[in-house]
C-alpha cells in the first residue's frame, strides 16, 4: 500500500533523510528505531504531507498514486493517520465538534452521509472505552489543558474514530509512565485488522513489549542501516545504539 | 447539522457579501443636504409633534459647533455631510396594518435576508421590527407582546402613541450633547425601534430589530430606546446588512437602555453592514453611540456584539452602573478583515456601590484590517466594592493586519478591584496542520480554530443567532489565510 523509493529530504537546506526506501503492505506493523536526529520525525512529517521538508529526491506512492501530489487533509481521508509526538492546543473547540468534523469530512469523501448527532455520539462512546479514556474529555477543548498522558491516549482515541488503513504514531511513548503506555498500546492492537498497518516510530524498545512488529528498521543518519524482525529491537536495548553507529561508520 | 456545514462549506466557497442585493423599488428622498429646512422637512414627513422638532433643532444647533473625533486609531476619509441624503422611504400605504400592505418587493427583500415578515413563517418566539432605510416596514407580533403589556413599535409609532414615556427617556442617558456623532443622529434621526416592558413582566419573546439600508446616496441615523421597567427582563438582537456600492454610506445610529430596580437587558448585535470590497472601495461607515443606564438598584445591562462588517466602525457600547449592586457586560467579537477599520470597546462608569462590570473582548485582524480595543473602566468616589473584570484577547490571520489595545483606568475609590488581562496570539500552522491531519480542509479549518476562541462570546448569543453567528465569522474571514 505504501512505497517509499530512494527519498531524500531536506529541512531549511540541510538533507536529513539521505535514502529512505521502505515498502509497507497492508496488515504488518514497523517499528522504525533509531537515536535522536536521525530523521524518523522528518519521515513522519514527510508521509502526512507537512509543508516545511523539501523533496529533493524519490517517490512515494499510496496505493499506486503519488502520495507527494496529494494534500494533506486528503492523505487523513485516504486513511493516513500520524499521531503526533506532540499533539497540539485548539483552545475553545470542543473535541466532539472537531471529531465530528473530522468523521464527517472522511465520510463525505467516501461518499456516505453525515453521522447523525446520536449515532456520532455512540460512536465516540464505543471508542472512548477503547482507549480507556475520561468522559469529560468529550466536552473539553482539543488537547487544552491535558496531561501528557491523556494527549497520547486523544491521539489513539482520534485513530479509533477515523479507522486509518495506516498509522503512523511518532513517538506516541514519549513521556507515558507504564500504565499509560499499556493503555496506549492496548488500544493499537484492539484496532489492530488484518488490512490496515501501522507504522510505529520510538527511540525505545518498551513500548514493542506491546506492540509487537513484523519489522524494525534503523535509521540512522538518514538513512535505513538495518532491517531484521521484532528481535532486532531486543538487541537494540540490550547494546544500544553505539553498536550500530560503528557498524555504519566502519562500512563507510 | 450535516446540511448545515455544506452549506457552510458553499457559502465560503462561493465568499461574497451575501446581503449585497439591491432592491429596485419606489423610495421617496427628499433632496441631499443638512439644513434647518431639512430638518423641518423631515420632522414634518413624520408628522412629529413640535416639542421633537425643537429636540431636533437643538440637536442640529449645537452639532454645527461640534467637530468630527479625531482621537480614535482609525483613517476617516472627509465626509461632506451635505451630500448625503438624510431620509429615503420606500413608498408604500402609509401604515401596513395587515401583511398584505406591504409592497411584495418589499417583502421579497426581506424573505431574502431571512427575515419574514409573516408571522406565521417566523421563527417562533421572535418579534421583529423591519426597518428599510428611514422607515419601519413593519413590526411582527405586537399583538402577542401587547397582551403581556409589552411595548413594541417602531420609533415614529411611540412618538404618535407613547409621547409621554418617549419624552421622559428619549436623550436621558445619550444627550444629543453627548458627542458629535449623537448630534448628528439627534437632529435627523428617522426611524428605529421603541420598546417597554412594564413592571414585572418577563417579555415572553426575543424581540429584534432588523436595519437594512437600501437607497443609495444615503445615510441610515435610526435610534432605538428600550426601558425595562422594575423586576423586568428582555433579550433584544439586532442585525444589518446593506448592499454592494463604491460608496461609503453613513450609518451613526444612537442606543439608550434604561433598566429600573432588578431588571435586566441582554442587548444583541450582529452587525454585517457590506465592510467594502476587498481593495477597500465602499463600505458602510458605522459610527455608532451605544449607552445603557442600570438605573435601578440590581439592575443588569448586557451587550453581547459580532461585528463582522463595515468598512469603519466606531461604537462603545457602555454601562452607567448607577445603582447599587448592578451588573454591566459587554461581550464582543470584532473581525477585520482585507481594509476593514474597527476601533471598538466599551466604558464601564461604576457609581453605586458593589457594582460589577465584566469586559470580554475578541479582535480578529485579516488581510490589512485593523482592530483596536478601547475601553474605560472608571470607579468614581462612592463606588465602594466595585469590581471589574477585562479580558482583551486579539487573533492575528496573516502578518499584515494589525490589533491593538487602549485601556483606560480611572479608579476614585481605595476599595475597588480591577482586572486586567490581554493576549495577542497568531493561528498556528501547527494547529491547521493538526486539522489538516484529521481531514478538515484549512478552509474549514480556520472557521473551527477563530469559532473556538470567539466561542465564550458566542455563547452569550440567543441560540438562534448563535449559528448565524458563526457562520458569519467563517465567511468574512473567507480567503484571509494562505
Amino acid at each position: 500500500m505504501l512505497s517509499i523509493q530512494n527519498l531524500k529530504v531536506a529541512i531549511e537546506g540541510k538533507v536529513i533523510l539521505k535514502s529512505i526506501s521502505l515498502e509497507v503492505r497492508p496488515g504488518e506493523i514497523h517499528a522504525i528505531m533509531g537515536p535522536n536526529g536521525s530523521g524518523k520525525s522528518t519521515l513522519a512529517a514527510v508521509l502526512a504531507g507537512r509543508s516545511y521538508p523539501q523533496i529533493l529526491e524519490g517517490t512515494v506512492t499510496w496505493f499506486g498514486r503519488n502520495l507527494l501530489e496529494i494534500p494533506p487533509e486528503e492523505r487523513s481521508r485516504e486513511g493516513i493517520f500520524l499521531g503526533f509526538q506532540y499533539p497540539i492546543e485548539i483552545p475553545g473547540v470542543s473535541m466532539v465538534n472537531f471529531m465530528k468534523t473530522a468523521v464527517n469530512e472522511h465520510r463525505k469523501y467516501k461518499g456516505l452521509e453525515p453521522l447523525s448527532a446520536s449515532d456520532f455520539l455512540k460512536l465516540m462512546r464505543e471508542k472512548k472505552e477503547l482507549v480507556e479514556i475520561d468522559s469529560k474529555l468529550a466536552n473539553r477543548s482539543v488537547n487544552e489543558g491535558f496531561s501528557g498522558g491523556e494527549k497520547k491516549k486523544n491521539e489513539i482515541f482520534q485513530m479509533a474514530m477515523l479507522e486509518p488503513k495506516l498509522a503512523i504514531l511518532d513517538e506516541t511513548d514519549s513521556g507515558l509512565d507504564i500504565d499509560a503506555l499499556r493503555i496506549v498500546a492496548n488500544g493499537v492492537n484492539k484496532l489492530k485488522r488484518p488490512d490496515n498497518s501501522v507504522i510505529v516510530i520510538t527511540h525505545y524498545q518498551r513500548l514493542l513489549d506491546y506492540i509487537i512488529p513484523d519489522f524494525v528498521h534503523v535509521l540512522y543518519d538518514g538513512r535505513i542501516v538495518k532491517s531484521a524482525g521484532k528481535e532486532l529491537a531486543l538487541e537494540l536495548e540490550e547494546k544500544g545504539y553505539e553498536w550500530i553507529k560503528k557498524e555504519v561508520n566502519n562500512q563507510a | 447539522m450535516a446540511k448545515e456545514q455544506d452549506k457552510i462549506l458553499n457559502d465560503v466557497a462561493s465568499g461574497e457579501y451575501k446581503y449585497g442585493f439591491y432592491t429596485d423599488i419606489e423610495t421617496e428622498k427628499i433632496p441631499r443636504g443638512l439644513s434647518e429646512d431639512i430638518i423641518k422637512l423631515i420632522s414634518s414627513k413624520k408628522g412629529e409633534p413640535d416639542w421633537l422638532l425643537e429636540f431636533r433643532l437643538k440637536a442640529f444647533r449645537h452639532w454645527q459647533t461640534m467637530k468630527m473625533p479625531r482621537w480614535a486609531n482609525l483613517k476617516i476619509p472627509e465626509i461632506n455631510y451635505q451630500d448625503i441624503v438624510y431620509y429615503a422611504a420606500p413608498k408604500q400605504r402609509k401604515t401596513a396594518e395587515s401583511i398584505d400592505d406591504i409592497d411584495p418587493e418589499l417583502k421579497k427583500t426581506f424573505d431574502k435576508l431571512g427575515i419574514p415578515l409573516e408571522e406565521q413563517k417566523h421563527l417562533t418566539g421572535v418579534a421583529v421590527d423591519a426597518v428599510m432605510d428611514s422607515v419601519s416596514v413593519k413590526t411582527t407580533f405586537k399583538e402577542t407582546l401587547a397582551e403581556a403589556g409589552v411595548i413594541f413599535c417602531s420609533f415614529s409609532e411611540a412618538v404618535r402613541e407613547y409621547p409621554e414615556l418617549v419624552k421622559r427617556y428619549m436623550g436621558s442617558v445619550v444627550p444629543y450633547t453627548d458627542n458629535f456623532f449623537a448630534a448628528l443622529n439627534s437632529a435627523v434621526f428617522s426611524d428605529g425601534s421603541f420598546c417597554y416592558i412594564p413592571k414585572g413582566v418577563r417579555c415572553p419573546m426575543e424581540l429584534s430589530t432588523y436595519f437594512r439600508i437600501n437607497a443609495s446616496n444615503t445615510g441610515q441615523f435610526e435610534r432605538t430606546l428600550l426601558v425595562a421597567d422594575e423586576e423586568s427582563y428582555v433579550s433584544y438582537l439586532e442585525g444589518c446588512t446593506a448592499p454592494m456600492r463604491d460608496e461609503n454610506q453613513l450609518h451613526a445610529a444612537v442606543v439608550e437602555i434604561i433598566a429600573e430596580n432588578n431588571a435586566e437587558v441582554k442587548y444583541s448585535t450582529v452587525q454585517n453592514w457590506y465592510p467594502g470590497d476587498k481593495e477597500g472601495k465602499g463600505g458602510i461607515f458605522n459610527f455608532v453611540t451605544k449607552r445603557g443606564l442600570c438605573r435601578g438598584e440590581n439592575s443588569k445591562i448586557s451587550w453581547t456584539q459580532v461585528e463582522t462588517g463595515s468598512a469603519i466602525t466606531w461604537k462603545y457600547p457602555s454601562c452607567i452602573l448607577r445603582g447599587d449592586n448592578s451588573v454591566g457586560e459587554f461581550y464582543s467579537v470584532a473581525v477585520t478583515n482585507h481594509y476593514q477599520q474597527a476601533d471598538t470597546g466599551t466604558k464601564m462608569i461604576h457609581i453605586g456601590k458593589n457594582t460589577r462590570s465584566t469586559i470580554v473582548s475578541k479582535g480578529i485582524s485579516a488581510g490589512f484590517g485593523q482592530n483596536s480595543y478601547r475601553g474605560l473602566v472608571k470607579v468614581l468616589k462612592k463606588a465602594a466594592n466595585a469590581r471589574n473584570f477585562s479580558q482583551c484577547d486579539s487573533l492575528l490571520l496573516g502578518d499584515k493586519c494589525g490589533a491593538h489595545t487602549f485601556p483606560y483606568i480611572e479608579v476614585d475609590n481605595p476599595t475597588a478591584i480591577v482586572e486586567h488581562e490581554a493576549t495577542t496570539s497568531k493561528i498556528g500552522e501547527d494547529q491547521i496542520f493538526y486539522c489538516n491531519q484529521r481531514g478538515i480542509s484549512r478552509e474549514d479549518a480556520v472557521g473551527l480554530i477563530v469559532n473556538g476562541y470567539a466561542r465564550e462570546v458566542l455563547n452569550k448569543l440567543p441560540m438562534e443567532f448563535a449559528v448565524e453567528a458563526q457562520k458569519l465569522l467563517q465567511i468574512s474571514l473567507e480567503g484571509s489565510v494562505g
